[in-house]
């Protein structure tokens, strides 16, 4: 691996994190709404499973999603419909080990966010002519703003930086499931210091790039909008 | 009970934890009708069901349409009904500004096609909001808000509106600041008010009819002015603050001694200045703490305010040193709080003709609001003795 090797493995690690963090945040809403709101006795059971990610090791997780996604499980149901044998390294099988693994952080926040607008502004709305569809959009959404900032900056940077889960059902092949992580480490694993470096220190100029404009960005709309 | 297109006409029952619900009433479809009781009577619970942000048994027919029946299996959503509600935090959307947070009722209204009767020019005039339009919610003070939050109510075209405490977590100078307002709009809309309260001054210097609540149930229920004058409701309108409502025609200013002159069928009444033009007819709360009583009219005495009348009723708590009296002074009635002792010196009965003495430092900006235009005829519509 040449440094015009380096390309693809940008590429590829962002276009994951990109379509990862979008799914996570169209998934994420509905469960993250129903943590917050359901009355359901069973609902903590539910958030216990979200959360798992969290605590679990990267390489159980990701064992049992390389059954899932193998060619013996589900996924390789759903890949013989496209007429492939199995969604394990693939590019497809990365996104839902990602989505996965990354949920508590997208959820979380969302959920936090959606329980701390509480009943009254969506009673409000409801008063002003609102239905729960239209109230959900125009209030809750925009009033849980600040927890879809946090749950999207978790999100993007968590799996950006996943390895255990990514290693198990990804390997590393180039422009399908060869991430930075990945690359990183291989290029480590072969002493190659200067490759090593200068993804490793883009990464972090990014992360922390992303971080501070999120931050920035949140701060002068909180300012105009509350 | 039929559908009275004129009459707003409810009955909920039911359990919610410890506390229990049974209530139905009637009240006419224009006015400000009180829901007053202690903390605790029931009398949210009663708004929110009528908001249908809680559900309980019942019926709701307001004006003419059945909101709730259970019976038929009619349960309209919150969203589905032409009502107003300001809860008692103004509740401002904090992602829209002023003007924002006012199109979002007005905008859905306009959608489903209600008529717009309330234009918003005219709301953001009435309640003084137009300099606050492009600030954000942050940015008002208290009172502000909750003019805000009024405006917003009015301009979803609501048929009904409905306040739940609107005052209660503001402090004095807030109070002070919008009841004025409140007042305009009871004289300016047409549209009915439930609004409710535990304090009698707000009740008895905006409503013209109540219901009185108490543990989940109904008390009673009539214009403010005649329950206010029942002795045997003291408990729930309150012994420090019980007091009657009388009416009062401005007659001049003296300017020396920064007094106003009234008239209350042909007694004069005088109190510190207000701005007043001659002619305009007030409602002035008296409380019976405030009055006391003389067999003979009194000389050489500060007290300006000397009204004649006759006694109606005395009601004497065995329990404590005082008695309540009643007063009829011609044109109204007057409620005297004084001791049981003095009924025993003075001899008080009813039928004995007595002087209410009445201090001028008893009309404060809480005890008087100019009467509703609209005042007389609405009782003369929904008294029913």
């Amino acid at each position: 691996m040449d440094a015009s090797e380096l390309w693809p493995v940008i590429r590829l690690t962002m276009e994951l994190a990109v379509v990862t963090t979008v799914a996570l945040l169209l998934i994420g809403t509905p469960i993250a709404w129903w943590l917050a709101r359901s009355k359901a006795p069973w609902k903590e059971a539910v958030a216990a499973i979200a959360a798992l990610p969290l605590v679990l090791p990267p390489t159980v997780l990701g064992f049992y999603l390389l059954i899932l996604l193998g060619p013996d499980g589900p996924g390789g149901w759903v890949a013989g419909i496209f007429g492939a044998r199995s969604l394990a390294f693939t590019f497809e099988g990365l996104v839902i080990g990602s989505i996965i693994y990354s949920m508590p952080f997208v959820v979380q926040p969302i959920r936090n966010a959606f329980e701390s607008v509480g009943d009254r502004p969506l009673e409000v709305a409801a008063t002003l002519r609102a239905s729960p569809w239209d109230a959900f959009w125009t209030v809750a959404v925009p009033l849980a703003r600040p927890g879809y900032v946090t749950g999207a900056v978790l999100g993007f940077a968590h799996t950006v930086g996943e390895f255990g889960v990514v290693l198990m059902i990804g390997g590393s092949i180039p422009e399908e499931t060869r991430v930075l992580s990945i690359a990183i480490f291989e290029l480590v694993e072969t002493l190659r210091w200067a490759e090593a470096h200068l993804l490793a220190g883009g990464l972090l100029v990014f992360s922390f790039v992303v971080v501070a404009t999120m931050m920035a960005v949140e701060k002068r709309m909180g300012r105009s909008g509350s | 009970m039929t559908a009275d297109p004129h009459r707003i006409q409810a009955t909920f029952a039911g359990a919610l934890g410890s506390f229990s619900l049974d209530i139905a009433f009637e009240a006419p479809m224009r006015g400000i009708t009180a829901l007053f009781g202690a903390s605790g009577c029931g009398k949210s619970t009663t708004l929110r069901c009528i908001a249908g942000l809680q559900r309980l048994s019942g019926r709701l027919v307001v004006g003419g349409e059945t909101w709730q029946d259970d019976g038929a299996g009619v349960f309209l959503g919150t969203h589905k009904r032409p009502i107003g509600v300001v809860f008692q935090d103004a509740s401002l959307f904090t992602h829209l500004s002023v003007h924002k947070n006012l199109l979002y009722g007005a905008r859905r209204a306009e959608r489903s096609g209600a008529p717009p009767t309330i234009r918003s020019d005219d709301v953001i005039q009435l309640l003084g909001i137009g300099h606050l339009l492009d600030r954000a919610p942050a940015a008002l003070s208290g009172g502000e808000r909750q003019r805000v939050a009024v405006g917003r109510a009015l301009l979803s075209q609501p048929r009904l509106l409905l306040m739940d405490e609107p005052l209660s977590s503001l402090d004095q100078m807030a109070k002070d600041e919008i009841l004025p307002y409140f007042e305009a709009l009871h004289e300016q809309l047409s549209i009915p008010i439930l609004y409710v309260s535990h304090d009698i001054t707000e009740v008895a210097r905006l409503a013209d009819r109540m219901i009185i609540l108490s543990s989940g149930r109904k008390l009673a229920e009539g214009p403010v002015r005649d329950l206010l004058e029942r002795l045997d409701l003291q408990p729930e309108t309150g012994r420090f603050e019980a007091g009657v409502i009388l009416t009062a025609r401005v007659t001049g200013h003296d300017e020396k001694f920064s007094v106003t002159h009234l008239d209350h069928y042909g007694q004069a009444i005088s109190m510190p200045a207000r701005d007043l033009a001659t002619g305009t007819e007030v409602r002035l709360r008296i409380r019976a703490r405030d009055v006391s009583l003389a067999t003979r009219r009194p000389e050489s005495i500060s007290v300006r305010n000397v009204l004649s009348g006759t006694i109606m009723e005395i009601a004497e708590d065995p329990e404590t040193a005082y008695a309540e009296t009643l007063i009829d002074i011609g044109g109204g009635r007057l409620r005297a709080r004084i001791t049981r002792q003095s009924v025993a010196d003075l001899r008080l009965a009813p039928g004995l003709p007595v002087y209410a003495l009445v201090k001028s430092i008893a009309f404060d900006r809480e005890t008087l609001s100019v009467a509703a235009t609209t005042l007389p005829g609405n009782l003369s519509v929904t008294r029913r003795d």
